[in-house]
């Protein structure tokens, strides 16, 4: 869907990526190409093993691309050293990940400082604007608590306040709301969607849980490798999508 | 982030008190099983330790204090007449038995030391005098043998346990012998307590013999090197001679070349290096396994290989020196412990400890390359992969 944006975050472009060796190679990825905008909501659908997964790891830098350009907030960054692409990620997206990912043994405001201790920042500050993130998700009450003794909902805030915490410009959700319920996952992707009105930041989301496409400004659905076609959404930017494609 | 580093692995307690428990007993079983070892050897030679002399004189053939293998006494003269040498004494050592008061034998060492000069007497008296075993039918045992010749006797006024006091009477081969001290000592490798007396009264005791003199003490004449003299003894009189130091040296070497002591205790300290090894290395192994996925998300956060190692290491690193410790600190509880009853043998020189903290170290760096290696190899998307 052309977006001809000086907001861009995201350009992907002709994305290649195989997997395995000469016998049993599979081309996951087969030239996908997608933008995301500054202040957009994008979701990402598709059935399992198309390649939304891998597409995200690409975009994110965790995987190199065989073949294709990624530019992040229009740096390139399949041109970067690993060390700089870890660096670049540490600094410019925050992670929402399918199963949490918060670290068990630390407390919550431990786990959401992570971001900005891997930032170099000291451990009294990082908790201090920990509290203060945890305050703005709604857990100001649990930061001394263990991860274990929160309910799904309440640890997927916690992975929320960790994506956020750092104020990256991408913050990158895998199936937010899988492990979640309805009325649950509702609440999340609320939390989401005002994350996503914030101008100076890009959201997406991988998905398969249809209950979520109302509150995306725009639907990528990915097919064999492939962005198969994308649709305007419900959000509050969707309309500029339209205006551009009148 | 080395701070989170360690609340990761203090918070994960089950495998925390493995690592620490594997380490310590590693730590217990190098540092205490070699102190006891060393604590054996330096029994082998104690005889050196409690007949003082700058050069021992022996056998040619002879490479530890505790064989016998006798000198003709003309011997003694020979060595004295090498240049550098200003004193040579006869010193007789050799096990016999005591029989008490209530007819009960006892093995003891008799030292018969030179009359005239006492070199080669203890270094030091608890009570009594050393100039008593001029008188005649004189011994002097130590500390040791105070109690141990004492066993079985009735208690006396005062006592708690039976002693051997100035005064009391044993017999050596029908002779008497009366105790006029009681001097402290190192204890012999074969148990027996120390025995002193006069070379003279000492051949009296000692079953004959065509030969009775077991050693010739000497000393070079002041500023001459004991060893340079100890070579040129050797050279004019065809005899072994040996300053303190090679002596003990070679009795050391002795047991260690013609017992199963070293090898029992190395295979004990081996096995303990093994054991430590398997149990940290495998633990945490599992653990940095068990939080691979969130080592994972550490790395897709934007952690570096390197910091995630030297997380990996300190984690490692910090279990090793608290294992450590607590081994250590076990040791010590074992040192003191065998310092009251003397009994296992125990001696801990700087090196031993220091060593076994160095192999702990290289276990807990091994522990830690294993995760090292699977770290390093993580690939973080990882954590997108349900």
């Amino acid at each position: 869907m052309p977006d001809p944006s000086n907001n861009e975050a995201v350009r992907l472009t002709g994305i290649e990526k195989s997997f395995g060796g000469d016998d049993a190679m599979v081309h996951v990825l087969k030239g996908s190409t997608l933008q995301v905008q500054l202040g957009e909501m994008l979701l990402l659908i598709g059935p399992s093993g198309c390649g939304k997964t891998t597409l995200l790891s690409i975009l994110c830098g965790t995987l190199k691309p065989d073949a294709g350009k990624v530019i992040l907030f229009h740096r390139a960054l399949h041109e970067m050293s690993n060390a700089q692409v870890t660096k670049y990620r540490g600094e410019n997206i925050g992670f929402v990940f399918q199963q949490f990912n918060l670290i068990p043994t630390l407390t919550v405001a431990e786990n959401v400082a992570v971001p900005l201790l891997i930032n170099g920042m000291g451990h009294r500050r990082a908790e201090k604007q920990a509290c203060e993130v945890l305050e703005r998700v709604g857990l100001g009450d649990r930061v001394r608590t263990k991860p274990g003794k929160l309910s799904g909902g309440q640890q997927q805030r916690v992975a929320i306040a960790r994506a956020l915490i750092h104020s990256p410009r991408l913050i990158v959700c895998d199936e937010p709301t899988s492990a979640l319920d309805k009325e649950t996952g509702a609440q999340i992707m609320d939390l989401l969607r005002d994350i996503a009105n914030d101008a100076q930041r890009a959201v997406i989301i991988v998905t398969h849980d249809p209950r979520v496409y109302k509150y995306a400004d725009r639907i990528a659905e990915m097919e064999d490798g492939r962005i198969l076609r994308e649709t305007v959404g419900r959000g509050p930017i969707a309309e500029r999508y339209l205006t551009a494609a009148h | 982030m080395f701070r989170l580093a360690l609340r990761m692995l203090f918070g994960d307690h089950g495998k925390y008190l493995m690592l620490i428990c594997g380490l310590t007993f590693a730590s217990l079983l190098m540092i205490q099983q070699s102190g006891v070892f060393c604590g054996l050897m330096s029994w082998t030679f104690a005889s050196i330790e409690n007949m003082r002399a700058p050069i021992w004189v022996a056998d040619a053939k002879l490479d530890q204090v505790n064989d016998s293998k006798p000198l003709r006494d003309t011997d003694v003269f020979r060595v004295r007449s090498v240049d550098g040498v200003a004193w040579s004494v006869p010193l007789f050592q050799g096990n016999l038995q005591a029989r008490q008061i209530d007819g009960t034998f006892k093995q003891i060492l008799l030292v018969g030391i030179d009359a005239t000069t006492f070199a080669g007497a203890p270094v030091q008296m608890l009570e009594g005098s050393i100039e008593d075993l001029r008188l005649p039918n004189t011994v002097i045992v130590d500390d040791f043998g105070r109690d141990r010749l004492a066993e079985g006797l009735p208690l006396r006024d005062g006592e708690k346990k039976s002693r051997v006091r100035l005064g009391d009477v044993f017999e050596l081969n029908d002779r008497e012998a009366r105790v006029v001290g009681i001097c402290k000592s190192s204890r012999s490798f074969m148990g027996s307590p120390y025995v002193f007396t006069t070379y003279d009264r000492a051949l009296q005791y000692a079953p004959p013999q065509r030969k009775m003199m077991s050693f010739v003490l000497a000393a070079p004449v002041d500023g001459q090197d004991a060893t340079m003299v100890a070579r040129r003894i050797e050279k004019e009189t065809g005899l072994r001679a040996f300053t303190e130091a090679e002596f003990k040296k070679s009795t050391v070497m002795w047991y260690v070349r013609n017992t199963g002591i070293p090898i029992s205790f190395g295979t004990t300290v081996v096995l303990g290096i093994i054991v430590g090894m398997a149990i940290a290395g495998q633990t945490f192994y599992t653990f940095v396994l068990e939080n691979l996925k969130h080592l994972g998300a550490l790395k897709a956060m934007g952690t570096s290989n390197l910091k995630l190692c030297g997380m990996l290491m300190l984690q490692s690193l910090s279990v090793g020196v608290i294992g450590f410790g607590i081994g250590a600190l076990f040791t010590y509880a074992f040192a003191l412990g065998s310092m009251k009853t003397q009994q296992p043998p125990f001696y801990l020189p700087w090196y031993l400890p220091v060593g076994a903290f160095v192999v702990i170290l290289c276990i807990c760096l091994f522990a830690a390359l294993l995760g090292i290696i699977k770290v390093a190899r993580l690939d973080p998307a990882i954590v997108f992969r349900a």
